[in-house]
């Protein structure tokens, strides 16, 4: 056992439901996330990423498999005998107290001096920014008030993990962004391991250390922002995160032959025999001049302007729908036309196999 | 612009409709309000203002001795079947469902849809032989008896109390460390207190009001507000009556009120 492993699961299993009916939401899921690292839990509604959580926090007992805690088996321990605290969705914040109350909670359970959690509560409200609204009830602060409030909250008590189940979503994009920096800023200054959960790619990949992209109930992939993104392992990782062009074609002699015939050099394809599916990102495409050397021929669809991008619709000889990225240009035009020819070829060691 | 969609006011008769009900509502309380400041003992004429029938009542010994036993049955009575109510509907709210579930609502609520004559005519047989294995007689029987029948006053508003709360916050309390008592202590029960105060509310004023299961339980001399006043009006009526009447209801109408104040949503 490495020491550095602040939360572990062991072949987690959730069922709910008995019998036939049974569904298994998480699905013999080990994982292991390190002390003082931001994790995410990524993926779709119904993934198992909550439940995972919750297994966590101590919400939900797992059917089998174990959930250990710097190396000690907290499985069987209530929540509140867990040094782990969770900021929820809907913040969950006590109506009937007031903003310092509200942190004061944990402390107070834990039967601190009265002395150290007036000292952590000025300190807790200092970190989130709201000294002035320590006397306020909860419900006469903004959406973004109150979850730094949570944040608070579940920080106060110093938890050896701090669980985070979708807490920027009630938010509208600006105040969003902010917070995604005010959580990276508030890990990075305590320290504490963050496990954070979302559906939205975009945040996880701004936030994490590392990334478990979850489907039905599996963990798909484990890796750094990057190495998701750019080394994707399967199909659903690839289009889960970010847009993703599929191209089905025949691997052969560490070259990959398309659908429409053209031929191209891919990462990856090296050894390997038979039908394929070739990944490139839309920003990963370069257009060139129709019938210049080792380019792809295609015709220009349409053009979408998503102001600091132009999205170029394409389409190859054999029909295969494509999206080039484009940065748009000063003016704003792409300088291409609908119906227009071009060439198009992938960007250097962009491309990459997946298996079928 | 015209609103077409359906209005129950543009219904033919609907005004006469609801004119008609609010006066036969009303006006018979209303004429029993007015005659109990009446001068006259006759309901037809007003014979000037007067809070003399109010003196009498308060001056009558019987009056006051029925007033502080129906006030002792009913706080008792609501305090005893509000605890009840309010562990019943924690048990009934925060568990999983479970098999027979709509079962235990009825049992709870058996008292509103059992006909009350069948219940007093039980409990009449019941205390009695009581009465006669232990010699007791007190108003431990009045009070056994309105306690129960109060229950499901008192657990229905605290059941939807509980209902509308978040059970997230319950959770919430528990991971930042709460014991389960602790988490129904400093969590549960505050945001819970404006249901129990209702329906604790609403329990007082079923069991003041009470008739038939306290006539029936009832020993000699244990008369409560209501069955003296139909003691009374059976012999002659009296405007002493419709100033005690005119005072329940005035304490009625204010305990009402805080009820509706306490269970109105905050929004």
């Amino acid at each position: 056992m490495t020491t550095d492993v602040a939360v572990e699961a062991r072949n987690a299993v959730k069922a709910f439901g008995q019998g036939e009916t049974a569904v298994r939401a998480l699905d013999d899921v080990s994982i292991q996330i390190r002390k003082a690292e931001f994790f995410t839990l990524l993926g779709p509604s119904g993934c198992g990423k909550t439940t995972l959580l919750r297994l966590i926090a101590g919400f939900e007992t797992p059917t089998s498999g174990q959930i250990l805690l710097d190396g000690k088996d907290i499985t069987n321990d209530p929540p509140n005998k867990r040094p782990v605290n969770t900021v929820f969705q809907s913040y969950a914040l006590f109506p009937h107290l007031s903003v310092a109350q509200n942190i004061a909670f944990g402390l107070e359970m834990l039967g601190r001096p009265r002395a150290e959690i007036t000292k952590t509560v000025e300190r807790m409200l200092a970190l989130v920014k709201l000294e002035a609204m320590a006397g306020r009830k909860t419900s006469q602060l903004s959406g973004g008030q109150q979850q730094r409030v949570a944040l608070a909250r579940a920080l106060a008590p110093q938890p050896k993990v701090l669980l985070l189940d979708e807490p920027l979503s009630a938010l509208d994009y600006k105040l969003r962004k902010e917070m995604q920096l005010e959580l990276k800023r508030l890990q990075t200054e305590t320290g504490i391991t963050f496990i954070f959960v979302t559906h939205d790619q975009e945040e996880a990949l701004t936030m994490s250390d590392r990334i478990a992209v979850m489907s039905a109930g599996h963990i798909q992939q484990i890796g750094g922002p990057r190495e998701i993104y750019t080394r994707p392992v399967n199909r659903f990782v690839a289009d889960f995160i970010g847009e993703t062009n599929f191209l089905s074609g025949e691997a052969g002699e560490g070259r990959v032959t398309l659908a429409s015939g053209d031929v191209v050099q891919v990462e990856g394809a090296e050894g390997r025999k038979g039908k394929v599916t070739v990944v490139i990102r839309p920003e990963q495409v370069r257009l060139a001049e129709a019938g210049a050397a080792e380019t792809i021929p295609a015709t220009v669809e349409s053009l979408v302007y998503f102001g600091t991008d132009t999205h170029c619709h394409l389409r190859l000889k054999d029909g295969t729908e494509m999206v080039a990225r484009l940065q748009s240009p000063a003016s704003g035009e792409a300088g291409l036309q609908q119906g227009q020819s071009v060439g198009l070829r992938f960007a250097p060691g962009a491309a990459r196999v997946l298996e079928d | 612009m015209a609103d077409r969609s359906f209005s129950a006011s543009r219904l033919p008769g609907f005004t006469a409709t609801a004119i008609f009900v609010f006066i036969a509502l009303y006006l018979p309380i209303l004429m029993l309000v007015i005659g109990s400041f009446n001068g006259g003992e006759s309901i037809g004429a007003w014979q000037g203002f007067t809070l003399s029938w109010f003196a009498k009542a308060w001056a009558n010994d019987h009056v006051k001795d029925a007033t502080i036993r129906s006030l002792v049955i009913a706080s008792l009575a609501a305090v005893i079947s509000t605890t009840v109510a309010t562990m019943a509907a924690i048990a009934t709210t925060r568990r999983r469902p479970f098999r027979g579930q709509t079962f235990i609502y009825l049992m709870i609520n058996q008292p509103l849809m059992v006909p009350e004559i069948v219940t007093a005519v039980a409990l009449l047989i019941f205390f009695a032989s009581i009465k006669v294995a232990t010699g007791y007689q007190g108003l431990g029987y009045l009070i056994a008896a309105h306690s129960a029948f109060c229950v499901p006053f008192a657990y229905l508003p605290i059941r939807a109390r509980l209902e509308g709360m978040d059970l997230t916050l319950e959770t919430a309390a528990a991971d930042l460390y709460a014991s389960p008592w602790l988490t129904f202590r400093r969590v549960t029960l505050p945001l819970l207190l404006p249901g129990i105060i209702a329906g604790m509310m609403l329990a007082f004023v079923t069991s003041l009001d009470d008739v038939v299961i306290t006539l029936f339980v009832k020993s000699a001399g244990q008369d409560t507000l209501p069955t003296y006043m139909l003691a009374q009006v059976r012999r002659q009526i009296s405007p002493e009556i419709y100033a005690i009447s005119t005072v329940l209801l005035a304490l009625t109408i204010v305990l009402l009120t805080l009820f509706f104040i306490l269970t109105r949503k905050k929004d």
